[in-house]
């Protein structure tokens, strides 16, 4: 049992319409860690996750989780099996209060004493959302939305969450602090994370482990720490200037992958 | 203390108005979808009720009639959403609203095979009498309408405001996709709000028969409480209510106070006015999406 890994990915490919988002998609996210997929605009990133969720089909391919299949399973089956995916650019419910859009969260469970424990444990780790329970949540700041955004997910007490884009719109201090919790709540709270992320230099910091997704393909894996290392990762996703022979930055777009 | 009678007339007119409105909202809210058939199902309602309750054709009791009536209806807009509708997915919105109008032309047309066209009243307790306070005379019946509409706007509001059903409605017309990642059944959502939009129907359409006669154009009447709802805020369910007193209230004014043939454009004037003045309606919904 402990043999498969929590997700896995295999071979996944999704169309929107006719084009091609992911072609061919693998990967592996193994119980407690934190996984990072790094992709520019355009990779597939969103389109990976939503097809995980079940609000997409693939065309080809499987999600297991813990070796079941859940390949195109109906969002709130997935919900139910404790699979939450926080969507990138907050998508909360404007026009509910925080305490509502929380509840929300917890649409598929039942157990109300539970329900009221975990209210207080997101309060716990987001104490600027315990301050604006009865705010109106479209009032929120940026930062805030997002903790709300991700405090959603965890009342629905999952096992794996998919988080996309943490960072989008977010100051680098901000990014700082909710990477801090992400990685506090996988310690502490147990949860096991897949993050698709750009801000490459964080997310790497954070996770265990990488992936890196240019058009719809896996080109690069490695524990974050390598793939940190590695010249391509520092050059393309770090920005990292390095001084050529002839004293030049390499002009052409060349990665040892290509 | 003629105006006080237009007032309670109005009012009870609008009170109708403003429920089939709330009909429209709902399921546009939820669906992103206009049912033009909303005044069809009104009118359905009515006859089946008065099918059920008028002694010339089953003659049950009042009380048995209505509720079976609303549950009826209730059904009938679950089972709409739930085996047309929802194929209708993905497809543009001009083929659902051509879709619901087409079910209007054909819930006129059964009506009037099963219960005729002539118009006719629907049998209630209190069919007829009056209420005398001084020297005013009041309509018992409208005094119901307006009654009946305070209570439902109460209890649709703890509905909304506090059952988990109720929050996880609002939820998905909020935001869509992030309803489907919170794990709540869109798909099952949007019929129950079909059948929500069925029962308000109902309703709106046992207090019109009570209050004076149908026949199966009266569903026409619809189209006032479209405008209704534009008016108060398409989107916006008080809104909807306030967009229908409104219009409820300007008729017996304008027909009262101005030269036939100008008073029946006045709601209409008022919807143009809205739509030049504050498209968006008196009590928009609107808000930016923080980036």
């Amino acid at each position: 049992m402990n043999a498969s890994p929590l997700l896995e990915v295999r071979n996944l490919e999704t169309y929107y319409g006719p084009i091609v988002a992911l072609r061919g998609v693998s990967l592996a996210v193994r119980r407690g860690q934190i996984v990072v997929v790094l992709g520019a605009n355009g990779a597939g990133k969103t389109t990976l996750m939503r097809t995980i969720s079940g609000v997409l089909e693939p065309e080809k391919g499987r999600v297991l989780l813990e070796g079941a299949d859940i390949t195109a399973r109906e969002p709130d089956e997935i919900v139910r099996r404790k699979v939450v995916h926080v969507p990138e650019g907050r998508e909360i419910f404007p026009l509910m209060s925080v305490r509502e859009n929380l509840l929300m969260g917890a649409f598929t469970r039942t157990d109300k004493a539970g329900i009221a424990t975990d209210m207080e444990m997101v309060c716990g780790y987001f104490p600027a959302l315990a301050e604006r329970l009865d705010q109106e949540a479209g009032t929120l700041s940026g930062g805030q939305q997002q903790m709300l955004a991700i405090g959603r997910g965890l009342m629905a007490r999952p096992r794996l969450m998919l988080l996309d884009e943490p960072s989008l719109g977010l100051s680098p201090i901000l990014v700082k602090e909710i990477f801090a919790i992400l990685r506090r709540l996988n310690n502490e709270q147990e949860v096991t994370m897949l993050i698709v992320e750009q801000n490459a230099r964080t997310a790497l910091a954070t996770a265990d482990y990488g992936y890196v997704l240019e058009l719809g393909r896996i080109v690069m894996d490695g524990p974050a720490g390598r793939l940190a290392a590695s010249k391509d990762i520092q050059e393309f996703y770090l920005g990292m200037k390095e001084e050529s022979p002839r004293g030049r930055r390499r002009w052409k777009a060349r990665k040892t992958w290509r | 203390m003629d105006a006080l009678q237009l007032l309670v007339s109005g009012l009870a007119n609008g009170c109708i108005y403003g429920l089939i409105a709330l009909g429209f909202v709902l399921i546009y809210k939820a669906t992103e979808a206009v049912n033009f058939a909303q005044g069809d199902m009104m009118m359905l309602g009515a006859f089946l009720t008065l099918g059920l309750n008028n002694e010339a054709w089953m003659g049950l009791p009042f009380w048995v009639s209505v509720p079976v009536a609303i549950a009826g209806m209730a059904a009938l807009g679950y089972l709409l959403d739930a085996l047309l509708l929802r194929r209708m997915f993905g497809q543009s919105q001009i083929a659902v609203v051509i879709l619901t109008i087409a079910l209007g032309f054909i819930l006129r047309f059964v009506a009037g095979v099963i219960w005729g066209h002539e118009p006719q009243s629907l049998e209630s307790p209190i069919a007829g009498m009056d209420l005398r306070i001084g020297g005013i005379v009041l309509g018992l019946d409208e005094i119901a309408v307006i009654i009946v509409t305070l209570l439902l706007t109460g209890v649709l509001w703890l509905f909304f405001a506090r059952t988990r059903l109720g929050l996880a409605m609002q939820a998905t017309s909020q935001n869509q996709l992030a309803a489907y990642y919170m794990g709540i059944p869109v798909k099952r959502i949007h019929s129950l709000t079909w059948a929500l939009a069925g029962a308000m129907a109902a309703i709106a359409g046992i207090l019109f028969a009570t209050k004076g006669a149908i026949d199966p154009n009266s569903g026409l009447l619809g189209i006032k409480a479209f405008a209704a709802a534009v008016i108060g805020g398409f989107g916006s369910l008080p809104g909807a209510l306030l967009g229908g007193l409104i219009v409820g209230l300007v008729e017996p004014f304008a027909a009262r106070y101005i030269a036939a043939g100008f008073s029946q454009i006045m709601p209409y004037l008022i919807l143009l006015l809205i739509l030049v003045f504050r498209p968006d309606g008196i009590l928009a919904q609107v808000r930016q999406k923080k980036v």
